[in-house]
This record gives C-alpha cells, sequence and structure tokens, in this order.
C-alpha cells in the first residue's frame, strides 16, 4: 500500500463493498426516518400509495410520553447490564479452567461452546419448557426433591430468567474470546510473579486481570451491540410481560400488536440514539483500553 | 548469605530424564555459570533451584536447610528471565516495587530501595515508563531492578543477555559482573555462550545431556579439560581435536592443541598444510589449514600481519608442552 497508484486501486476494488454496505445500512435508515414522520396506520386506510400525513414531531412526542417508554429503557440497559456482568464474570473464571491441563479438553471446549451454535428461540423454549415450567419443567422437579415449592420462573422471576438465558447463550462467545487472551500470556510472567512473592489471587488481580482487559473490552462492546437488541428470547417466554419489555419489545409492539408504523420508527430512532449513547459511554470508560 | 547444595537432584518429564542424579555445591557469594549446548538441561537445573519446577528425587539445600519442598516465594531467590518477563502494564517503578509490594513492605523502605536500584542501573529518567517504551539493555535492567530490590540470598539468571546486540551484550556483562562485586551475593548464570562463561565465572558448571561435566574455574577449564567435550566447548576458537597416527604418536586416542598454541610457519615445521579459509580480525588472523595426513582441518592463530593466502603453503608446529591427550572414552590422560 505503498504507492499512489495502488492505493487509488485499493479504493476502488473496496468500493463496491463499501457501496452495498452503506446501502444495506442507508435504506432501512431512510426509511424508519421517513415512517417516524409520517402518521401511518394501516388498519386504518393509510396506504403509501395514498399518500401519508405528515405529523412532524408528533411520533417522538407520542413515544416518549408514553408510560411504557422510561421503564422499557431501564429494563434494556438492567438486562444487558445483567448479562454483560455474568457473561464476564463466569467467562474469566471459565476460560481459567479451560486453560488447566485437564482430560478430555478438546471435548469440553466443545461442549462449552455448543449453547452459541443453537438459535435464540430454540434455546428459549428449551430453558421455557424444558427446564423453566412451573409443572413439568427440571428445576420445578428439582425443587420439589429438595422439598421446595417449585419457582414459575417466568412470571415471579421473569426479568432474572431472561437474563439467564441469554446469558448461557453469550457465555460461549465470551468464554471463547476470554481463553484465547489467557493463552496469550506469558507463563514467564506468571512465573517472575510467583517468585516475587504472589499468591494465586494476587497473580490473577495483578497480572492476568489486566492481561485480560483488551479482551474484556471486546468482549463487553461486541456483546452490548448484539444484546441491546435481544427479542426472540422476550417474545418466547413472556411475550414482554412481567416487567421485561425492553426498547426493542415496545417498538415490536408498536409496530405490529398496535398497527402503527410511523410511531414504532420513531422508537425505532430513539432506539439508535441510545445505542449510540451506551456506545459512547462505553468506549469513553473501557475504550482506553484498546488504545495501549 | 547463599549457600546452595544439591543432592542427588534429579528431574524427569515423565519418562523422560532430562537430569540424572547429580551432586553440586555452590559457595556464598560466589558468581557460577552453568553452560552447555542447547537443550543440555541448564534451564531445568535452575528452574529446580528456583522452585519453579519439583524435583523428582534428591534435595535441595539453601544454608544448610532443606528447601526442597519450599515455594519460590519462600526461598530468597531472586530469578531474571530471558524474556525479562516485565508486567507490560505496570511502569518500571511499578514493576520493581512489586516484590516489595506482595511483602508488604513500608512506602518509605520500598521509595528508597527503588531510587538506589534506579541509580546504580541508571534507570532514575524511565521510572514513569511502561516496559513496551524502552530498549532492550533498558528493559533488562528493570528485570534485574526487580530482583535487587528484595535483597535475595541469591540471584538467578536464565540466558539473560541473549536478546541483545552483540555490543549490547559486552556492556550488560561488564555490569552485571560489577554488580557481583559491589553485592557480594551468589549468582547463578546460565548461558550457551562460552564467553560469557569465561568472562564472569568464579566457577563454571559444564553440563552436557543433564550430566556435570566438570566444574572448575575458567582457566582450570581451559587448562586441563577432563574431557573431550569440555576441550572442544571452553575456548574460542575452539581446540583442534586430532585423531589417528598423530595422537598415536603421543599414545592417545586423541590429541587436542588449542589455536592459539600453534606456532606458524611459511617454511618449515611439524606439520604441513594447505591455507584454506583465513578470517582477518585485525590483531589476529585465523587460518583454517589442511594439514596432509588429518582427517579434520585445523585452526591456528596467528598475528594479524602474517601474510598468507588461500592455497599457500604452511608449516604448523604445536607447543608441545600444551599438548591435551585424551584416551578411547575421550577422558583426559594427565
Ligand atoms: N516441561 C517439559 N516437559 C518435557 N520435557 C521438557 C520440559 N522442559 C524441558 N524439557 C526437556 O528437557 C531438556 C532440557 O531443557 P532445558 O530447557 O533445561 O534446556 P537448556 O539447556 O536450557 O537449553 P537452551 O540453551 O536451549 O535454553 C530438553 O531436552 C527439553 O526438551
Ligand atoms: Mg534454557
Amino acid at each position: 500500500m505503498a504507492t499512489k497508484a495502488s492505493r487509488s486501486a485499493a479504493r476502488i476494488m473496496m468500493a463496491p463493498a463499501v457501496i452495498l454496505l452503506l446501502g444495506w445500512m442507508l435504506v432501512p435508515l431512510t426509511l424508519t426516518l421517513f415512517f417516524s414522520f409520517k402518521k401511518y396506520l394501516p388498519m386504518r386506510g393509510d396506504s403509501l400509495e395514498g399518500g401519508l400525513d405528515w405529523v412532524g414531531f408528533e411520533n417522538y412526542g407520542r413515544f416518549i410520553s408514553s408510560s411504557s417508554f422510561w421503564p422499557s429503557v431501564q429494563t434494556t440497559l438492567i438486562m444487558v447490564g445483567g448479562v454483560l456482568l455474568i457473561t464476564v464474570v463466569l467467562g474469566v473464571l471459565l476460560a481459567l479452567l479451560l486453560d488447566q491441563p485437564i482430560w478430555g479438553q478438546g471435548v469440553v471446549r466443545i461442549l462449552v461452546i455448543a449453547p452459541f451454535f443453537v438459535m435464540p428461540t430454540v434455546s428459549a423454549l428449551v430453558w421455557k419448557n424444558m427446564l423453566m415450567d412451573p409443572v413439568n419443567g427440571i428445576l420445578a422437579h428439582l425443587w420439589r426433591f429438595f422439598g421446595a415449592e417449585p419457582v414459575s420462573w417466568l412470571s415471579d422471576a421473569s426479568m432474572q430468567s431472561i437474563i439467564l438465558i441469554v446469558s448461557w447463550q453469550w457465555l460461549p462467545f465470551a468464554t471463547l474470546i476470554l481463553l484465547t487472551a489467557v493463552q496469550s500470556l506469558d507463563s514467564e510472567q506468571l512465573e517472575a510473579a510467583e517468585m516475587d512473592g504472589a499468591p494465586p489471587l494476587k497473580r490473577f488481580w495483578h497480572i492476568v486481570l489486566p492481561h485480560l482487559s483488551r479482551a474484556i473490552t471486546i468482549v463487553i462492546l461486541i456483546q452490548t451491540i448484539f444484546l441491546l437488541s435481544i427479542f426472540a428470547e422476550i417474545f418466547v417466554t413472556t411475550g414482554g410481560a412481567f416487567g421485561t419489555r425492553t426498547l426493542t419489545y415496545l417498538i415490536f409492539q408498536r409496530v405490529v400488536d398496535s398497527q402503527n408504523i410511523g410511531l414504532g420508527s420513531a422508537g425505532g430512532v430513539y432506539a439508535i440514539i441510545l445505542a449510540n449513547i451506551v456506545a459512547i459511554f462505553l468506549m469513553r470508560i473501557v475504550g482506553k483500553n484498546l488504545d495501549a | 548469605m547463599g549457600r546452595i547444595q544439591l543432592k542427588q537432584v534429579k528431574k524427569a518429564f515423565g519418562d523422560v530424564v532430562v537430569i540424572p542424579p547429580l551432586d553440586l555445591e555452590i559457595e556464598d557469594g560466589e558468581f557460577v555459570v552453568f553452560v552447555g549446548p542447547s537443550g543440555c538441561g541448564k534451564s531445568t537445573l535452575l528452574r529446580l533451584i528456583a522452585g519453579l519446577e519439583d524435583t523428582t528425587a534428591g534435595t535441595i539445600e539453601i544454608d544448610g536447610q532443606d528447601a526442597t519442598g519450599l515455594p519460590p516465594a519462600k526461598r530468597r531467590l531472586a530469578m531474571v528471565f530471558q524474556s525479562y518477563a516485565l508486567y507490560p502494564h505496570m511502569t518500571v517503578r511499578k514493576n520493581i516495587a512489586f516484590p516489595m509490594r506482595m511483602a508488604k513492605m513500608s512506602l518509605q523502605e520500598q521509595n528508597s530501595r527503588i531510587e538506589a536500584a534506579a541509580k546504580a542501573l541508571n534507570l532514575t529518567d524511565y521510572l514513569d515508563r511502561r516496559p513496551g517504551q524502552l530498549s532492550g539493555g533498558q528493559r533488562q535492567r528493570v528485570a534485574i531492578g526487580r530482583a535487587i530490590v528484595r535483597e535475595p540470598a541469591a540471584f538467578l539468571f536464565d540466558e539473560p543477555l541473549s536478546n541483545l546486540d552483540a555490543a549490547l551484550r559486552v556492556g550488560m556483562r561488564m555490569e552485571i559482573s560489577e554488580l557481583h562485586k559491589k553485592l557480594d551475593t551468589t549468582m547463578i548464570y546460565v548461558t550457551h555462550d562460552q564467553v560469557e562463561a569465561m568472562t564472569m565465572a568464579d566457577k563454571i558448571v559444564v553440563l552436557q545431556a543433564g550430566v556435570i561435566e566438570q566444574v572448575g574455574s575458567p582457566l582450570e577449564l581451559y587448562r586441563t579439560p577432563r574431557n573431550k567435550f569440555v576441550a572442544g566447548f571452553i575456548g574460542s576458537p575452539k581446540m583442534n581435536l586430532i585423531e589417528g597416527p598423530e595422537a598415536a604418536k603421543h599414545n592417545a586416542a586423541t590429541i587436542g592443541i588449542r589455536p592459539e598454541h600453534l606456532t606458524v610457519s611459511p617454511e618449515s615445521g611439524d606439520w604441513k598444510g594447505i591455507v584454506g579459509v583465513s578470517e582477518h580480525l585485525g590483531s589476529d588472523t585465523f587460518f583454517h589449514v589442511a594439514v596432509d595426513g588429518f582427517a579434520e582441518t585445523v585452526t591456528v592463530r596467528a598475528g594479524g600481519d602474517v601474510d598468507l593466502h588461500y592455497g599457500d603453503a604452511i608449516y604448523l608446529t604445536p607447543d608441545h608442552e600444551l599438548i591435551h591427550r585424551f584416551d578411547e572414552k575421550g577422558l583426559r590422560i594427565p
């Protein structure tokens, strides 16, 4: 990439991909912006052919003043935060565990990664019907075995349950990234710390954790992007009831249940803004780790 | 204090015996160098002493106390690794402070020791940098600094200079030697570079395949190598080892003569040969000579002004007093 000629050649070669990606992003974004300023209620006879009424910021005002808006933002943040906390903490522990030379390491690693291959809808169904069902679920049986009253997970501890399901799905991702980071730690550093008189916990705190900080940053950033748009897990389990209505789910309800495309689009724009605020916020606090 | 004794220490990885039982004594304040070819078990031996590997059999005593089962931190030894093993996310100051922090030393004491070490090692200007912003030689000094602030009973060095360029290596060699003179603490130093061994050591331990071939002062090893291996390993360029009829004349299976103990003449001498490759170093010239009747070429040192060239006839005369004789097993014949 040194010469001018090769640089412009590179630009030309990259152009199709860039244009495709731009289109991919711009078309839905423009449509969303367009609809968010229109009154668009298909059930009431509005249609694209008939022309849509321009309503200015009315949709935005209505979406944000709805009593479900702020709770849904809060729900989203709690859910994302909870999943991040669980996956990062357990991911670090699992990665350290998997790095130990154990018998059947290869199989264990595949088993740990397996949940990642299960579709969100399927895993949510499995958790809902096989594990968390208050009558026939495995957990209910377990509770009864110990003489306890089975918990109806998805209604009484709905938020925790969904966090648990989503964490289960994302733990493999976190573990995998963190495992590669653990493996890249120079063993002489640990030995040096050992000779310097640091017991195992201090070695973890002063040597291993700082080494993992970059990988943890990456896990947090990538997961946040995906977790902000959790949908299938909520749809399949609680359907947004029992305080599990996230912003994404609220938008879905506005568009599909209430058939109000304009209002839903305005919500979509809010979601974009929220995602960006969270992303900038994260970049600020953890992104520093990426420069060093 | 730093007297280290190994008694019948053995190390095996699974079925592979890397170090057959060996005995070794290291006196307090001595500078001991382990030297040997790659893979001979030098690092393993050092790590056994450090406690980073468990012995398969035998005991290790430090200052007369059994330390075989002690964890590394309790042995009061400090190690400098080949890769330096600095903590990359900590500044130089924090790196050096780390062992003292772990020992819960008072901040005041920590700072005074850091200042002293930094001054001794020329690191004062770099205390607030991170290892990534230092040159190889500076990193090496930080690693040494981290070792000295603990005031250990002995220092262990595992090829500390092998990542440095030649000029820096000579400089650091002197610095480490000076440090030893100043601190007067036991140092164990692993290298496969025999020049480092010769210049720094009070006592050299020559290892081959986990077996100690000879222990002695540099000059002892140079003058009276116990066997062919030591003879060939110590000295640069290597000692010429000659077999066949010439050796038989001296009632030996092999005779050895160092390049510096041969006299060169264009006209007459004991052995006649043809000059092959010659290496001019300015002060010295090394000729590789194909001598009539010898299987291998003979290396010889001559003055820098000897005017002989490729293909010229050359006569070599060994100093008979300085010919080493070895039997069929390769052992020295006195
Ligand atoms: N963890 C281990 N498991 C099995 N074999 C090992 C292990 N560590 C070292 N060895 C073997 O022990 C022998 C000695 O290794 P060691 O690292 O002590 O050599 P060395 O003398 O330090 O060599 P070098 O000069 O190349 O550093 C080698 O043959 C090596 O393959
Ligand atoms: Mg080694």
